[in-house]
């Protein structure tokens, strides 16, 4: 049904799974081991579109980003990013891991972590230009970091971290952002700026995908979700998609009843 | 000639030709291996390198009988150091494919290949020991370093292959901090992180089998990871640390080399490592950064702070203070008297702890999202983080809610 999938938005018609969407997965599957993380997922991401991946612990959200993204290996499945295989659409794609997956102790700061988002522009030999640096930090000051700029990543609270994690992501001036669990562990002002950037980012016509944890800011937050629990449970816009029903296939048991009474609630 | 002297003349590289050769050789060979190291230490994959070194005398065994059957000199440099590249390859081979197709770890796969790869090489040695041309081959030498009677050539093929190492460790510097930093960034990035760990083990592999001449293969793995392990004790940042990683190695192999030849009884090898040693124990102690005295300087002064804000916090509140640091370091300030009574100073001290204690609260109450609730710590006075303007702010909300009050 998805590629027949149009919806209405704003008056317009919009071909969800348009031959050069941001990114169209047929049946994905990722494994590790002999037990499949991901089975079989479809997903269809519009442009300009703000989509937040649902799902219970260890349902495959990140491990499904991952294999988007060529990190783990696919077992069969096929990607399109903007209508070509991630190989070839790699510049249009940026990329902001967890924070936890790097060592923070690591001989750097913060606009040389920042600068790393400018290694496939600059190459291998070039050295640094003023361009660069104030490229970078434009960046930071984009999440409210320049004051940082030669702090020591080590010394950095878990908010600012993955504040320069996306500013990392920034600079890569890409088309479609796709975030691991921004908002984990950060205080509630870094979620707000980094909330901020990524809605400006889907103004600007950019396209932002989020694995998300908090059920209870997806409305506030997302215009779209993909619900993920090994298999796809559902996809959609969030007014349609994100539903009581919804959330109870994709959680099992797991979910607390008082919670999805919240939601009702709060769906009206 | 006393050893000082000797030694100094060897440091000048007068000490006669073969000294001077070694000297040089292993200067350039410590700064490849520093270099190159600084990735691997980032990498953490320091006992990979260990794997490969001593991988690498099954080769020198097998180029040895080979170019032995072919009528040549067994002893020919160039065609040992490739033997024992093509061996070393092999194992650092076998631990990347049995940590990736088995589920052992990595360190498994490091101690099986290592091992096995040594008692072959050991056994052919035995062999050659038995062989009619075999009985001179010195290849005992390349386990611990033997630099006596180095020849021009060889001293070359090592010059030569350490400045190739130092231009692949400045071409690959971005891909391999990448990989080192986020490999999973970087395959997002179209860095193919495989290759790039297999360049980086490639370098410790050129480093090692040059360095098997003036080192030897069981003390190498020091040469690749004591100069990182101290340069990051110097610095924050991955260029300069790399930086000094290569001079902190060439500078111990070049002091090493004329230590050994200054007294002629001493290894080379061993005493190369044993001076980058001494760079490390400098380097642990006294590092302004990282290093235990300022740590331990750090810890004393914070204490301190901790105990002189305590004190005067109670002072202000009328409370008991029991705590015998506490007065030591409120008397020595000259905040209170011998009979723990404040003095006037300490007295302002104290109302000035508890004023600052209160505009904290009322941040919290005024900002509580704001970035500037990381700084407190209950130490840090209110005047480093905020304005002249915020602060009268703050008083005033003070004020106003002790008016409703």
């Amino acid at each position: 049904m998805n590629s027949a999938e149009l919806i209405a938005e704003s008056g317009r018609i919009v071909d969800v799974a348009g031959k050069d969407a941001p990114l169209t997965v047929r049946g994905l599957t990722v494994s590790y081991g002999h037990k499949p993380a991901v089975f079989s997922v479809d997903a269809s991401i519009p442009a300009g579109s703000m989509t937040a991946i649902i799902g219970p612990n260890g349902a495959g959200k990140s491990t499904f980003l991952k294999g988007v993204l060529g990190v783990v290996p696919r077992l069969s499945g096929e990607v399109r990013i903007f209508g070509h295989p991630f190989a070839q659409s790699r510049k249009r794609v940026a990329y902001v891991p967890q924070r936890a997956s790097v060592d923070w102790d690591f001989p750097a700061r913060v606009i040389d972590v920042v600068l790393m988002g400018l290694y496939v522009d600059i190459g291998l030999f070039r050295l640094w230009g003023t361009r660069h640096r104030q490229q970078a930090m434009a960046c930071l000051d984009r999440v409210g970091m320049a004051d940082f700029a030669d702090r020591q990543i080590g010394q950095l609270s878990g908010g600012q971290q993955q504040r320069v994690f996306l500013a990392r992501a920034l600079a890569q001036n890409a088309d479609f952002y796709l975030l691991d669990e921004p908002f984990a562990g950060v205080d509630a002002a870094t979620e707000r700026a980094i909330v901020d950037v990524l809605k400006s980012l889907r103004d600007e016509g950019r396209t932002v995908v989020c694995v998300h944890h908090d059920l209870s800011t997806v409305t506030d937050y997302f215009d779209r979700v993909l619900l993920i629990n090994v298999r796809r449970i559902a996809e959609g816009p969030t007014l349609t998609t994100f539903t009581p029903e919804n959330l109870q296939e994709t959680y099992g048991g797991r979910l607390a009843a008082t919670h999805i009474d919240e939601l009702r609630l709060s769906a009206g | 000639m006393t050893f000082i002297e000797y030694f100094i003349t060897a440091l000048t590289l007068q000490a006669g030709y073969n000294s001077a050769l070694v000297a040089i050789g292993a200067g350039l060979l410590g700064l490849a291996a520093g270099g190159a190291g600084a990735f691997i230490f980032l990498r953490k994959r320091a006992l990979v390198s260990d794997a490969i070194s001593h991988a690498t005398l099954p080769g020198v065994g097998l180029a040895f009988i080979v170019m032995v059957a072919f009528g040549g000199d067994g002893r020919w440099l160039p065609g040992l150091i490739i033997g024992s590249a093509i061996s070393s390859a092999i194992g650092l081979l076998c631990v990347e494919w049995i940590t990736r197709q088995t589920r052992l770890s990595e360190d498994a796969a490091i101690g099986a290949v290592l091992s096995v790869f040594f008692g072959l090489g050991i056994v052919l040695l035995t062999i050659i020991q038995t062989m009619s041309s075999g009985r001179q081959a010195g290849l005992e030498g390349f386990l611990l370093g033997a630099t006596a009677g180095m020849l021009i050539s060889e001293a070359a093929t090592i010059a030569v292959a350490g400045a190739i190492a130092a231009l692949c460790v400045f071409a690959l510097r971005r891909p391999m901090t990448l990989v080192a930093f986020d490999a999973e960034y970087a395959a997002t990035t179209g860095i193919n992180v495989r290759l790039t760990d297999l360049a980086m083990m490639g370098l410790a592999l050129i480093v090692t089998v040059i360095g098997l001449k003036i080192v030897g293969l069981v003390l190498i793995v020091a040469l690749l990871i004591i100069p990182p392990v101290c340069a990051r004790f110097w610095t924050n940042q991955v260029g300069p640390m790399i930086g000094i990683s290569a001079v902190i190695g060439g500078v111990s192999g070049y002091i090493g080399a004329a230590l050994s030849s200054a007294a002629s009884s001493l290894p080379t090898g061993p005493i190369i490592v044993l001076v980058a040693f001494g760079f490390f124990v400098l380097s642990l102690l006294f590092s302004p950064l990282r290093g235990a005295l300022a740590s331990a300087l750090r810890h004393w002064r914070f204490q301190r702070r901790v105990h002189r804000r305590q004190g005067l916090l109670a002072l202000a509140r009328n409370e008991p203070i029991y705590d015998g640091l506490t007065l030591r370091i409120l008397r020595q300030s000259g905040l209170i008297r011998r009979d723990n009574v404040a003095t006037l100073r300490g007295r302002a001290a104290a109302e000035k702890s508890l004023r600052d204690e209160a505009r904290w609260g009322a941040v919290r109450r005024l900002f509580p999202d704001d970035s500037v609730l990381d700084r407190y710590d209950g130490l840090t006075p209110i005047e480093d983080v905020m304005t002249r303007d915020q602060i009268a702010d703050i008083d005033r909300s003070l004020c106003e809610r002790e008016g409703m009050a």
